[in-house]
């Protein structure tokens, strides 16, 4: 039953990571690839119908981590709280500017809300990535779970790790390439052009740098992620726009099922101590807690899949720039 | 302040303003929703645009809901990870079965239903928004079943080595007497928050467009039947407070004895202390009827608690702030009733009523002259609209500062203090840098979320151009 959550709780964070990871991507490049209001407003508009959807798999991924692994959820919050807090402020940011964009028509505004998207999108990315970097790390936590320390580096601290700054680069890279391949699949006429470019280039720069990470850390992974990537850019220069966006969503669900399972049992590592560190077991919930999710989540999550597919298919048509904004 | 303290502001100020928004987005809704239910069986243009402007109100609201809403996830581990540890079997599941159930399908549908206007076919379209407002409802009951076990623990069983609870049943969970008598409650208070703003807004623009006349009506109707709701819910939940949480009741009274036939106090002027206030109405009895329903019953004091507590749980103190209780109770139930009146006298004073057509006649020659039904909205009405949604929304906020204040030493009633859930590690630094950045993140979003309802209600309700021009692309896949 643990297994089974901890399998459930992976799936939550690598969908919420690659759903979320390309309308984060779509946010960054919108200043880029929109040249004009039209162009823009049709970028954010690939994400309109989406982006809310994606975002409640964070609530569902949090709630499963809760439910589950309650003393993972405390250790993980309490010990980081301002990145939390910092990502939190960001997204709040970012839901207002992508929901409120539409609903005035004055450019100043729209390009207002152009930036703030784009600049909180692009922070929340690098934030993320630094959270992944040091789950693969691990905290100082004590025997009692917490980490200790003073004032504002207690929970800040983390992030300047050498770990955090790898793992904010290597998720800016995956959603700028979520987010080109989402948007060369989305639109039309210029902006799919330029979308594809970015994909491109980008998936060359990335294999490059994740071949030479592959070769000099000897880690399988990166190598197998080099592969992926460049798969990616080589179809989105043949014009296979889904094969290339599905390449780089393998990409990033392999890297976020790494990281929750580097460690084996362990689920955070204590760099204290590691009879400190939080395994499966030792961070679940009650039995009676874990069944009632399992039936709760067998007669739930299902229906969910299917709807927001359904969704996903209501939005199929491209959307186009040449659009006259309504 | 200390730690302790100043996390508990943080959570109150992030928790207040979630609830402000979203209120008016569960009645925001189910309003949408029956509009265009009024449009599809009555075919009239009105209500098509009535669904369409209150529509694009609530994509804003829910905005404002779905950001803040996502901090509250968070929260029990940011700043509590030790009741987050302790509780993590009854809380974390509640919540998880909340964001599987409730948020996926508002997200989805509410999604589906703003921008599949010409995707869906009409009926579809029409059981989208009524998904939502659904939805709304369930994630509503479900986080309150989850306050309810913090104001009477049920379904719980303490774990002997760790100390921790463990769920025993979750049905008994979601029908825990509280829950049951504050989802009524709750939900009578969105109403009016919702309704208030409608009628606020159909006020202002009533000469721009008939059908804002017509908004008006309906949210001051909203408004009534939701007040009504409220007020009934809310006796019955008394009833069950002074049953569960005694303390909290005579708090709320800054009763210190034990008292037969206790009065209700309206207003009180003085000191809330032992001796009687130094100037206060009363109304006798009506403490003791809405406590125990007879108004001869008896009504614990905050003293006789005081000594029974410290022999059931240990010395200290159990008295929550007696001012905090006392006032906001009553800001609550004052504030609900004014903007009951507000809407009372807009539909009295609306000319078309049904009211104002048959009654006229012979009644209102007997009546003198200052009580004769004037037609019109007045001016200083007009002035004044904002009131609509302000007072329901001052009676929420302090209805909830009550709630949670008056349950004060206690997190989860007799089982565990709040001085035990806060997360050991945590810093002041840490907790008042957060307190900044929200305060000043949603002071911003406040300030745009105003703008931009102000600036949909200034649109016009009928477009002007279609949107039937745009190119149909293929599709992607
Ligand atoms: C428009 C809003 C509104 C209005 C007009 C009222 N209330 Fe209320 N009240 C709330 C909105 C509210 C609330 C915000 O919804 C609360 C907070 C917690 C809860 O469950 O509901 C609440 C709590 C609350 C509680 C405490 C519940 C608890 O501790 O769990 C009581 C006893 C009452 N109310 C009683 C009343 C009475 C007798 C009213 C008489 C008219 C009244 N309320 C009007
Ligand atoms: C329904 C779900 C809710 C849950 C699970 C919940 C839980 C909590 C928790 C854990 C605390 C901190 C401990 C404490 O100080 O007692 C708290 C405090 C508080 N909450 Fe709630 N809360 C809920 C709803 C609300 C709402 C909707 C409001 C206001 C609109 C609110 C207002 C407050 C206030 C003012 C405090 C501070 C009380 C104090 O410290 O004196 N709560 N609540
Ligand atoms: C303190 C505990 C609370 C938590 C953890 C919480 C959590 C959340 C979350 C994560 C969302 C966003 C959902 C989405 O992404 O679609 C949300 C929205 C919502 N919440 Fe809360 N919430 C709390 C308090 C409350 C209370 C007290 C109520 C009502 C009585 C409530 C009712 C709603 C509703 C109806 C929505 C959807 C509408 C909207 O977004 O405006 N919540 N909440």
């Amino acid at each position: 039953m643990i297994t089974f959550w901890f399998a459930v709780l992976v799936l939550a964070w690598v969908l919420y990571f690659v759903l979320e990871g390309f309308d984060f991507g779509v946010g960054i490049l919108g200043p880029v690839l929109g040249r004009d209001e039209h162009e823009r407003g049709a970028i954010v508009r690939t994400v309109g119908p989406f982006w809310d959807g994606n975002e409640v798999w964070l609530v569902a991924a949090v709630g499963v981590t809760f439910a589950a692994f309650p003393d993972w959820y405390a250790a993980l919050m309490s010990a980081l709280y301002l990145p939390m807090v910092l990502i939190l402020l960001l997204l709040a940011i970012r839901g207002a500017a992508l929901e409120f964009r539409g609903k005035h028509d004055s450019p100043s505004w729209r390009r207002r809300a152009d930036l703030l998207l784009a600049y909180s999108s692009g922070g929340i990315v690098l934030l993320w990535g630094a959270v992944l970097g040091i789950l693969v790390d691990g905290l100082a936590l004590r025997a009692d779970g917490e980490v200790t320390g003073t004032g504002l580096a207690r929970s800040l601290g983390p992030l300047f790790s050498p770990a955090a700054g790898l793992g904010a680069l290597a998720a800016l890279l995956a959603a700028i390439l979520l987010g080109a391949t989402f948007l060369s699949l989305r639109t039309t006429g210029p902006v799919r052009r330029r979308a594809r470019d970015v994909a491109r280039h980008t998936a060359t720069g990335g294999a490059v740098a994740l071949l030479l990470i592959g070769f000099g850390t000897g880690n399988r992974l990166a190598l197998a992620a080099a592969a992926l990537v460049f798969v990616a850019g080589l179809q989105a220069r043949r014009n296979r726009e889904a094969t290339s966006f599905a390449a780089v969503a393998v990409t990033v669900t392999a890297a976020v099922v790494a990281v929750f399972t580097v460690h084996g049992d362990v689920v955070l590592r204590s760099t204290l101590n590691p009879a400190w560190s939080l395994t499966r077991e030792s961070a679940a919930s009650g039995p009676e807690a874990l069944k009632l999710l399992t039936v709760a989540g067998v007669l739930i999550l299902p229906g969910v899949i299917v709807y927001q597919l359904w969704s996903y298919w209501v939005f199929r048509r491209r959307v186009a720039s040449e659009r006259v904004a309504s | 302040m200390d730690v302790l303290d100043l996390t508990r502001l943080q959570f109150a100020v992030v928790t207040i303003y979630h609830y402000l928004f979203v209120p008016v987005s569960i009645c925001l809704s189910a309003t949408a929703a029956g509009f265009q239910l009024t449009w599809m069986r009555t075919g009239r243009d009105k209500y098509l645009h009535l669904t369409k402007f209150t529509g694009k109100l609530l994509i804003v609201t829910f905005a404002v809901g779905v950001v803040t809403g996502l901090v509250q996830e968070f929260q029990f581990g940011l700043g509590w990870s030790a009741f987050a540890r302790f509780y993590g079997d009854v809380f974390g599941p509640t919540l998880a079965i909340e964001g599987m159930l409730a948020f996926f399908l508002e997200a989805t549908f509410l999604a589906l239903w703003y921008f599949g206007w010409d995707r869906l076919p009409r009926r579809i379209h029409a059981a989208t928004i009524v998904v939502v407002a659904v939805g709304t409802l369930l994630s509503a009951y479900i986080i309150l079943a989850a306050n309810s076990f913090m104001q009477n623990p049920v379904a719980y069983a303490l774990d002997p080595e760790t100390g921790r609870a463990h769920l025993t049943s979750f049905t008994d969970l979601m029908t825990n007497e509280v829950v049951l008598a504050a989802f009524p409650h709750t939900m009578g208070g969105a109403a009016m928050a919702g309704g208030g703003l409608l009628m606020a807004i159909g006020i202002w623009r009533a000469s721009a467009d008939t059908a804002f006349r017509t908004l008006s009506r309906v949210g001051a109707w909203t408004v009534l039947i939701g007040g009504a709701v409220t007020a009934i819910s809310g006796d019955h939940l008394g009833k069950v407070m002074t049953a569960v949480q005694p303390m909290k009741m005579a708090a709320a009274e800054a009763l210190y004895e034990t008292t037969t036939s206790a009065p209700f106090s309206v207003f009180a002027i003085g000191e809330l202390g032992h001796d009687r206030p130094f100037f206060s109405i009363e109304i006798p009895g009506l403490l003791s009827f809405l406590g125990t329903g007879s108004f001869s019953g008896t009504v614990q004091g905050i003293d006789d608690l005081q000594a029974s507590y410290t022999a059931l749980y240990g010395p200290g103190s159990y008295v929550p702030m007696i001012p905090v209780a006392f006032w906001t109770f009553r800001l609550m139930m004052g504030a609900g009733i004014l903007a009951m009146a507000l809407a009372a006298f807009h539909l009295w004073r609306m000319e078309d009523t049904r009211w104002n057509r048959v009654v006229p006649g012979a009644l209102t020659r007997l009546l003198p002259g200052f009580l004769k039904p004037a037609l019109g909205t007045p001016a200083w009405l007009r002035r004044f609209v904002l009131l609509a949604p302000v007072l329901p929304a001052a009676a929420n906020t302090f209805g909830w500062i009550f709630t949670e204040t008056a349950r004060q030493p206690w997190l989860a009633f007799g089982i565990s203090k709040v001085s035990d859930g806060i997360s050991p590690g945590l810093t002041s630094p840490e907790v008042i840098a957060s307190l900044a950045g929200f305060t000043l993140v949603y002071g911003l979003l406040a300030i745009v979320w105003y703008r931009l309802v102000v600036h949909l209600s200034r649109q016009p309700l009928t477009p002007s151009v279609s949107s039937s021009e745009e190119p149909e692309p293929v599709p992607s896949y």
